[in-house]
């Protein structure tokens, strides 16, 4: 009657008989009301499901890659098949959490070898096996300070992601944390001289992203040097630490970001993965599951989840968070990703989107647009358009580009700015004609 | 081996196309450059599809068979919905597009909240928390702003269980609440008198799963609604359970004012080796201007829209507007289940799970003598008694012989707990043969104890020295 059901009638009656019931009616009389009817259609067979699916899909206007100049958290790239391919594995894709570990090898070898590329990148001891997102990730790292000095100042760059911003404030309604921001310079980088103002003994924690929401390179040595004692986080783009220096090596303690641009198709934002790396000193007040190598009673080398009293397992209102379910085929992503670029792939990567966004910006200068901030970016950079951009935004759309995000979005104080990306799947063509586009606009 | 082992200098698995614009050197003040060389791994192509291919050689899951996990509901997880979440109309859509151009995605949302809210009772959804868990920080955060808003700050108690879900302590905590414990009767029920002593006006919830960790229905949720509700409290639904009534029973109509489900359970959007997720969370219409931001709606013209405009909204959980894809393949199981097939299938996983307590009853002690719904809980504390074998054996030596091991030590309040949570998808034959294996396994820890105490026998590796692995931690090959 159901194809994902394999009960037949006669299988049924057996089974009941087996039980010692009548009917199914006799297991339900604990419940002691029932509903009427659901208000929902009755079933319907596969073709039937994939049509009505697919015509959902096509109301959607799928932008070719290359005239995608948007990125602002979510970045499109070029995703070798193959990652797809051993990502969709049946053995990957339905397995549960590792609780098994001799039957889940593949799963945390896996999860370890992500840790292993994710302390990489971002230059830090310790990385655990994912969280949700970017957001979610910073507002726990945000949580984590909190636990670590137990102070309740966070001073946050206003150069950070507002949707990371808000998910952190969200986070922290229940521990009473005060968010104080922290104004950007003429350069657009983090102000350094309000952050010194602000940075004292009851700072909890500095938060920047690298490169931040407007696309500068902020400079990591002198926020940890007016940082002091407090907690150091960063929000890292991914394929940027195969350029810059990582914060590890600035004196970060926690480093998170979102691992969507290895690897990961936009997804109307999500699934995406969040990426969450600290210092061992730490570990144990680090939110997430941890995988760790071990040997078996023969001396195999093996993996395990590790320092599970930190979670929901035990001390369960002392868990270091509730984070149970999390990314992990989506980290697993990352891994492929990673694997297959190697390093001079993913810095190959980086070159070709650090190429793009500069040419996009010369090209922009050319026809007389201005850039908003003079310090240094890598694919992302804010220019100036005119009040009237985000209505042209759409037009530009039905030409065929995501054009650049129209800031004002955010906060009516960036009234007229447009927010640009490029990265290695934008071409010189499409860079041209998307420059004329804003151009003929303007006019 | 690991990835990195099977490095080889110079190698690349994949070419990009050429560009027409040159690199030239970078404006980066040099002391932000990278220096040091990236400790990736470098293979082609063929070795990185053999390396994925051989871990997933080391992995059990659905698809190979039978995983019992009590709580997890491991159910199949359909092919076709895999296809249908990979249309390029859904993986190439940037989050921030013009909303005209998002029709199909928002429209999709839409049905399926309001899908989800009939088979709940509820009246309105969001689809952003990402998981379970997250889902229950979400309803807690709804609780700590509902009771806020009205001016009655002494609310900070939130009741739970000692049968809830480990995540429930957390999520209730991460909210700001302080966690007050409440002891189950010896049934395994919650206990109405044991609440009537806890609830006061400083509680600001009750968090219930229902049907509850052991498997049985909280038959008197009626009067416990009334009581909380008496209380000025909300009553919070874990729907982490929700496979055994769906279609039967609407937590909103038993008086529950909050649900979270997690699609990767009830609606059988697959586990992904514990993730991604999805956690709705859906509310009475009283708490619905809490709920996060933003809230796809539909416009009079027909039209769907994000509505940020929640003045009293907790906020955001995450970045964007939850995990898409995974909302996708729940639409889809939706579809192709009906209502007829919700509550067959609820239906078949209660059967299911009260046949196979009843196999099992032959060789352990249940922890409840009520019938259980989809799931139930064996107590092996008599057995390890006599045996001197552990139910971490029993569940090792489940592996040798094909099938994944039940949830184990959990709930927390029974001893030597094995949960098994069977689903609607397995057939009355894998049952019959679990059962089997089972007694084959009760027979061995009799007669060869240590056959039992050493399993994993045949397993890619054998049993892991998890305490070395805690106390000497080696987070990252080196």
């Amino acid at each position: 009657m159901f194809p994902y059901v394999p009960h037949t009638e006669q299988e049924i009656r057996e089974m009941l008989k087996a039980i010692g019931v009548d009917s199914i009616e006799d297991l339900y009389k604990d419940v002691p009301m029932t509903v009427r009817e659901l208000n929902l259609p009755n079933g319907l067979d596969e073709f039937s499901v994939v049509k009505k699916i697919k015509s959902i899909a096509q109301e959607n206007v799928v932008v070719e890659k290359e005239k995608v100049f948007m990125g602002a958290g979510i970045y499109v790239h070029y995703v070798p098949y193959v990652v797809k391919v051993m990502a969709s594995r049946p053995e990957f894709v339905t397995a549960y959490t590792p609780y098994q570990a001799e039957v889940s090898q593949g799963t945390l070898q896996a999860l370890f070898e992500y840790q292993t590329m994710i302390c990489e990148l971002t230059g830090m001891e310790v990385a655990n096996s994912s969280m949700y997102d970017g957001a979610s990730a910073l507002a726990e790292a945000v949580l984590m300070a909190h636990r670590i000095n137990n102070r309740k100042k966070v001073l946050m760059s206003e150069a950070v992601h507002p949707e990371y911003v808000q998910t952190c404030k969200t986070y922290a309604q229940g521990f009473g944390l005060n968010f104080v921001s922290v104004p950007v310079d003429e350069s657009g980088a983090t102000d350094m001289e309000a952050l010194s103002k602000l940075a004292n003994e009851d700072s909890c924690a500095v938060v920047v992203q690298q490169p931040n929401f407007f696309g500068v390179v902020e400079d990591l040595k002198r926020v940890r040097e007016i940082a002091k004692d407090t907690i150091f986080i960063v929000v890292a783009e991914p394929i940027s630490l195969s350029l810059l220096e990582p914060p590890g090596s600035f004196g970060a303690d926690i480093v998170v970001g979102d691992g969507q641009p290895l690897g990961i198709t936009p997804n109307f934002g999500g699934p995406t993965v969040g990426f969450f790396a600290t210092l061992e000193k730490h570990v144990r007040k680090m939110p997430g599951r941890i995988i760790g190598q071990t040997k078996d009673v023969e001396g195999r080398t093996g993996y395990v989840m590790i320092l599970q009293t930190r979670e929901q397992h035990i001390r369960r209102e002392k868990a270091t968070s509730n984070i149970c379910t999390n990314h992990a085929l989506m980290a697993l992503v990352n891994a492929i990703y990673m694997s297959l670029m190697g390093p001079e792939g993913l810095r190959e990567v980086a070159r070709r989107s650090y190429a793009n966004a500069h040419y996009f910006a010369e090209k922009l200068k050319e026809k007389g647009f201005k850039l908003r901030f003079k310090g240094p970016f890598f694919n992302e950079f804010v220019f100036f358009v005119d009040e009237n951009y985000p209505h042209r935004w759409k037009k530009l759309f039905e030409e065929g580009f995501l054009a650049p995000l129209p800031l004002e979005w955010f906060d009516r104080r960036y009234k007229g700015l447009a927010l640009a990306c490029a990265t290695e799947v934008n071409t010189k063509e499409s860079i041209d004609q998307m420059v004329l586009a804003l151009e003929r606009g303007a006019r | 081996m690991t990835v990195f082992e099977k490095s080889v200098s110079g190698r690349i698995g994949f070419k990009l196309p050429e560009s027409g614009v040159r690199f030239e050197k970078m404006d980066i003040p040099e002391h932000l450059v990278r220096t040091r060389k990236l400790g990736l791994p470098e293979l082609s192509e063929v070795d990185v599809v053999r390396h994925y291919t051989e871990l997933a050689s080391k992995n059990y899951s659905v698809d190979r068979g039978f995983y019992p996990l009590g709580s997890c509901t491991m159910k199949y997880n359909p092919k076709v919905n895999e296809y249908l979440a990979s249309l390029e109309g859904f993986t190439e859509i940037h989050p921030y597009q013009p909303v005209e151009s998002v029709q199909g995605v928002l429209k999709l949302m839409y049905e399926l909240k309001n899908a989800l809210c009939e088979i709940t009772g509820m009246d309105e959804m969001t689809l952003q928390p990402a998981a379970g868990a997250h889902g229950e920080l979400t309803g807690m955060l709804i609780v700590r702003a509902y009771h806020l808003s009205r001016n009655d700050t002494k609310r900070t108690i939130a009741l739970i269980p000692d049968s809830a879900h480990g995540t429930n302590p957390a999520s209730a905590a991460m909210a700001g609440f302080e966690v007050v414990e409440l002891k189950s009767t010896k049934e395994g029920l919650l206990d109405v008198e044991e609440l009537k002593k806890h609830l006061n006006d400083r509680v600001a919830v009750l968090m219930l799963t229902n049907p509850n960790t052991l498997g049985l229905f909280e038959k008197d949720i009626l009067e416990i609604a009334k009581l909380v509700h008496e209380a000025g409290a909300l009553l919070y639904y874990d729907g982490a359970n929700l496979n055994a009534i769906m279609g039967r029973f609407r937590p909103g109509d038993m008086g529950f004012d909050i649900v979270h489900l997690n699609l990767h359970k009830t609606f059988s959007t697959p586990h992904g080796m514990g993730g991604p997720g999805s956690g709705p969370v859906g509310v009475k219409q009283f708490l619905a201007r809490f709920l996060p931001v933003p809230l796809v709606r539909k416009s009079d013209n027909g039209s769907y829209y994000l509505d940020y405009d929640l003045p009293d909204s907790i906020g955001r959980m995450r970045s964007f507007y939850g995990n898409f894809a995974v909302l996708v393949k729940a639409y889809a199981y939706i579809l192709t289940m009906g209502k007829d097939g919700l509550k067959h299938t609820s239906e078949m996983a209660v059967l299911n799970a009260n046949y196979l307590r009843k196999l099992l009853s032959r060789y352990f002690r249940m922890a409840s003598d009520r019938t259980c719904m989809h799931e139930f809980v064996v107590d092996g504390s008599e057995f390890v008694k006599k045996t001197g074998v552990r139910i971490l054996d029993v569940a090792k030596r489940l592996l040798d012989h094909g099938v994944h091991a039940p949830t184990i030590y959990f709930p927390l309040i029974v001893h030597e707990a094995m949960m098994i949570e069977p689903t609607e998808t397995e057939s009355k034959q894998t049952l019959d043969r679990f059962a089997e294996i089972i007694g084959k396994i009760v027979e061995e820890a009799t007669n060869n104890p240590d056959l039992v105490k050493n399993a994993p026998h045949t397993t890619p590796i054998r049993r892991l020295d998890d305490v070395t692995a805690t106390k000497n931690p080696i987070y990252r090959y080196r």
